[in-house]
């Protein structure tokens, strides 16, 4: 089939989350790729369905009410191909619902393969309940016992590298085989071997009848120097729908629907995310976040180096009421415009985590939730920025490195009841540095165009060009060590009719310079004492810099990076509030 | 649009699965009745492993050490016994340090299993025994009252139910507690108080019903040795008035609490059980519901959670909340007579 037609075919993309199942429709018009409609109910994968179809069901017909096109048959079944102008051409599906996957790590030395394979459970929404490798002081048998009280859903396990050490490896294949052993056959876990690959052979000898699934993959350190994630986490994207498949019901029949290609949500939106990069060749890298209920995600791409981070833990749903052990409630209350108690904080926290699908209603519960998020996001992205690679441009060691642009997703960011508070999450949580475009996902359109990337690379460029998601700000962060007051730089902006507005950004401040949505123009930026705003310290561009219209113009973010936060709560009370009423409440 | 549902019914069937966590044998019988603290199913299971490599131990390989290992798969060991043994000129041995059952031998290795314990597998609710589940467990049908809650501490128990509350709002306090409650289940509204939970545990209560809990109390609530069941959450609010009604008209009845944790994919909840005489069976729960108007409703989050009404209408469109945010809502007539705007995420189907 020649390329032009594969390209012109309708897309229909699902995601199961744990709270929401969309249907997202993609079609041509006009000769280009468009985001048509989204359809959306409730997800189903919990009690009492425990069946992902209904909710895609559900999410599928209100997309039909939506846009008057039947995608599915009279018997529910799904229309593929088109036939006269119902149904749809190709269909994708991704899916974060479910609990996290209980995880296992098992590896040789702990700075080398255990530490590369807790890299690789990041990349997935796996839990870490355990870790073994040569430096564990247990014996093997309470290795073993460990293993049978855990009950891991998946064990990770790399070592040697190739043509490296067989004998230790050997050793530790045999005590998880021998722990496999001993459980019940309908709950032993799904065991994914990324090692050195002499031992594959082995590995299939010794493990393949005792586990419920298992997956070789090429060795993620093949040599000391090198480490090769890639090839293993696309495998272990398989291996999270295998394990999803024993745990929910529904997922065979969407998969086959999707022709075997359901993946994870966080892979499909890091394959996008890698795919931009590669695109667009920036000399920045590109930022994707997600905040949902079942994670916070984290992928930022500088060429074809992906990092991921997936943080079950850090997710706004069920697992809220073990956040606490991950961020203290002051790190919450420090985001709070609004004198709450912690115990309220607390409260909600808990509240929320038994009824994850909730929304906040009272003036409190927002800004709590707010709170909560921001706090989420700053956690996750400083954890995943420790896998960021070391050579990518920042001003100085330590702080964010610059990205151009940063996309982000999840209701709590884009459906927020003013785009003012969606700017102020991202710039608190994420803490962007030079000059970047923060966009968000409104219609929830990255997984699915991660997932439409694999066999159609021209929807992703083309949806994501046609103004499916929305222009947030253009931000410019500057950094420079100067004392809250000070003048860092002078900014001006030349509208394209000719217009000038003029600013004076003081050290600490928060500034807006409107730039609708459609409307372009130049920003001439003159740093003052060594501020950099990404060209280097006290550099610019002497020709400006072009700058496009977004929905909040152009923000300066000149409150400190790290962000500087009054200690005392009554200030720091005063300085949120102003923040929020600077970007328009 | 899909509702959630929980219950809180005077009269109704329900089935549940009690199941094993590893194959075992069964104990009752199809249609036995059952009570809530008998055993329905047990299992054997080994806490513990001891991993003998022999062939390490005697200096000899795994070939070698394959004829020196003086067990069998099966066999059951006593403390002190030869495992293994070395027939040179000064024999060296391998023993047991305590006894066990041998699991697997092979490459010059024996594991042994030890410590092995008996798991009881309880009904956990009143009822009868309706389907044997080989090896795992049994199905158990019950008709009577049943109040389901958010979070348990994991126990069973059964006992009198004792209102210690004269409004739903009322707060659980050790100075509302005495000697004459001792073996009771304890009905109360919040609590937020540690005194009052010690309270009940120095009595000793044979169960405590809460209407909603503060979060820092969960860990020792999570220790006491008897079942805690919270009905509505972690948010200080009168217990629902469904809840209150149900659970102070059947005052000193008897009781089966099933504090199981809340697991949202499972599907299992901490529940309340009150068996009532019936001639025929009641209707069974109905597990799925949209969301349509008459429905009994409670509010799950701020600034009405906890409380119950009637829902009026869905209303069209999307509606502005306080917060600012734009939900689909309903309007909802609260018990307390006012008529309140609610997004539809934040209500769930009593019944």
């Amino acid at each position: 089939m020649p390329a032009s037609l594969v390209d012109a075919d309708s897309l229909l993309a699902v995601d199961v989350g744990t709270v929401t199942t969309r249907a997202t429709f993609f079609d041509v018009v006009e000769g280009h790729y468009r985001f048509i409609a989204c359809g959306q109910a409730p997800s189903t994968a919990a009690a009492p369905f425990k069946d992902i179809s209904e909710g895609v069901r559900q999410a599928i017909v209100n997309l039909q009410t939506i846009t008057g096109r039947k995608f599915l048959a009279d018997d529910h079944r799904l229309i593929v191909p088109t036939q006269e102008g119902t149904g749809v051409d190709a269909f994708a599906a991704t899916l974060s619902a479910g609990p996290a996957i209980k995880t296992a790590i098992v590896g040789l030395l702990s700075e080398v393969s255990v530490e590369s394979t807790q890299r690789l459970a990041r990349t997935t929404y796996a839990r870490v309940v355990d870790t073994i490798g040569l430096n564990d002081p247990r014996k093997p048998d309470q290795q073993i016992d460990a293993i049978l009280r855990l009950r891991p859903d998946l064990v990770l396990i790399a070592g040697g590298t190739d043509e490296g050490a067989t004998r230790s490896v050997e050793r530790l294949i045999e005590t998880v085989g021998l722990a496999c052993y001993l459980i019940p056959e309908s709950k032993r876990p799904a065991v994914l071997f990324a090692g050195n690959a002499s031992m594959s052979d082995k590995v299939k000898a010794n493990l393949q009848h005792l586990v419920s699934s298992l997956y070789i993959s090429p060795n993620l350190r093949p040599s000391l120097e090198v480490e090769n994630l890639g090839p293993a986490q696309h495998t272990l994207a398989e291996v999270f729908t295998q394990i999803r498949r024993g745990q929910i019901a529904g997922i065979d029949e969407i998969n086959a629907w999707a022709g075997n290609t359901l993946m994870p949500t966080a892979f499909a939106e890091g394959r996008i995310i890698r795919f931009l990069s590669q695109v667009y060749n920036s000399s920045k890298g590109i930022l994707g976040v997600d905040l949902g209920a079942s994670a916070a995600i984290v992928a930022a791409a500088f060429g074809s180096q992906l990092a991921m981070g997936v943080y079950p833990q850090l997710g706004l749903g069920e697992g809220l009421s073990s956040l606490l052990r991950y961020i203290s409630v002051e790190d919450i209350t420090k985001w709070l415009p609004l004198d709450l108690p912690a115990e309220s904080v607390r409260d909600y926290l808990f509240q929320k985590s038994v009824y994850p699908f909730t929304l906040p209603a009272a003036v409190e519960d927002l800004a709590i939730e707010q709170a909560v998020a921001r706090q989420a996001l700053y956690v996750a992205l400083n954890s995943a920025a420790k896998d960021f690679p070391r050579n990518v441009r920042r001003p100085v060691p330590g702080l964010m490195p610059f990205f151009e642009p940063i996309l982000a997703g999840g209701s709590v960011i884009t459906r927020a009841p003013t785009l003012g508070q969606s700017l102020l999450i991202l710039l608190d949580g994420i803490q962007p540095i030079g000059i970047t475009t923060l966009i968000l996902d409104q219609n929830n359109l990255l997984p699915a165009l991660g997932a439409a990337a694999a066999r159609n690379s021209i929807l992703p460029i083309q949806v994501l060009e046609s103004g499916a998601f929305l222009g947030l700000a253009t931000v410019v962060a500057p950094y420079v060590n100067a004392r809250p007051g000070t003048v860092i730089l002078q900014a001006r902006l030349m509208h394209e009719n000719g217009t000038e507005t003029h600013l004076e950004v003081k050290q600490g401040t928060l500034e807006i310079i409107p730039l609708a949505t459609g409307e372009a123009g130049r920003l001439y930026i003159q740093p003052l004492h060594h501020t950099d705003v990404g060209f280097g310290p006290g550099r610019s561009r002497s020709d400006g810099i072009p700058v496009s219209g977004t929905a909040m113009g152009v923000v300066i973010d000149a409150r400190g990076r790290p962000l500087l936060i009054p200690s005392d709560p009554a200030r720091r009370r005063e300085a949120v509030k102003k923040w929020l009423w600077t970007v328009g409440g | 649009m899909l509702a959630p549902v929980t219950h809180i019914l005077p009269l109704t069937t329900v089935r549940r699965e009690r199941l094993l966590p590893v194959p075992g044998h069964l104990i009752a019988r199809m249609e036995q009745k059952v009570a809530p603290l008998d055993v329905v199913a047990d299992a054997n299971f080994g806490q513990e492993h001891i991993l003998f490599d022999v062939a390490q131990l005697l200096h000899v390989t795994p070939e070698v050490a394959k004829n020196m290992i003086q067990c069998k798969v099966g066999d059951t060991v006593a403390a002190s016994q030869v495992i293994a043994q070395n027939k040179g000129l000064i024999p060296q041995v391998v023993k047991a340090p305590s006894p066990g059952k041998v699991i697997l031998v092979g490459g010059g290795q024996v594991l042994l299993e030890i410590g092995e314990t008996t798991i009881e597998l309880h009904a956990g609710m009143p009822g009868v025994v309706t389907r044997l589940i080989a090896e795992r467990g049994v199905e158990i049908t019950f008709s009577g009252a049943l109040v389901q809650g958010v979070w348990g501490n994991g126990r069973v128990d059964t006992g009198l139910i004792l209102p210690l509350m004269e409004k739903p709002e009322d707060s659980l306090t050790s100075a509302m507690m005495d000697v004459s409650q001792r073996g009771s289940i304890i009905l109360a509204g919040y609590c937020n108080d540690p005194a009052a939970l010690q309270t009940a545990a120095e009595l000793p209560a044979r169960g405590l019903v809460l209407g909603s809990i503060s979060p820092v109390l969960l860990p020792q609530a999570a220790q006491l040795p008897f079942p805690v069941m919270v009905i509505d959450g972690f948010v200080q609010n009168p217990l629902n008035s469904t809840a209150y009604k149900l659970l102070t008209t059947n005052a000193k009845r008897e009781v089966t609490i099933n504090a199981e944790a809340f697991d949202r994919y499972s599907g299992t909840r901490p529940e309340l059980f009150i068996s009532l005489p019936v001639t025929q069976e009641p209707p069974a729960t109905r597990e799925v519901e949209t969301f349509a108007p008459n429905q009994s409703v409670r509010l799950v989050r701020a600034p009405h959670a906890g409380a119950v009404g009637t829902l009026l209408n869905l209303r069209p469109g999307q509606s502005v909340m306080p917060s600012g945010l734009r939900v689909p809502a309903a309007e909802v007539k609260l018990d307390s007579g006012e008529q309140v705007i609610v997004p539809l995420a934040n209500l769930e189907v009593l019944g």
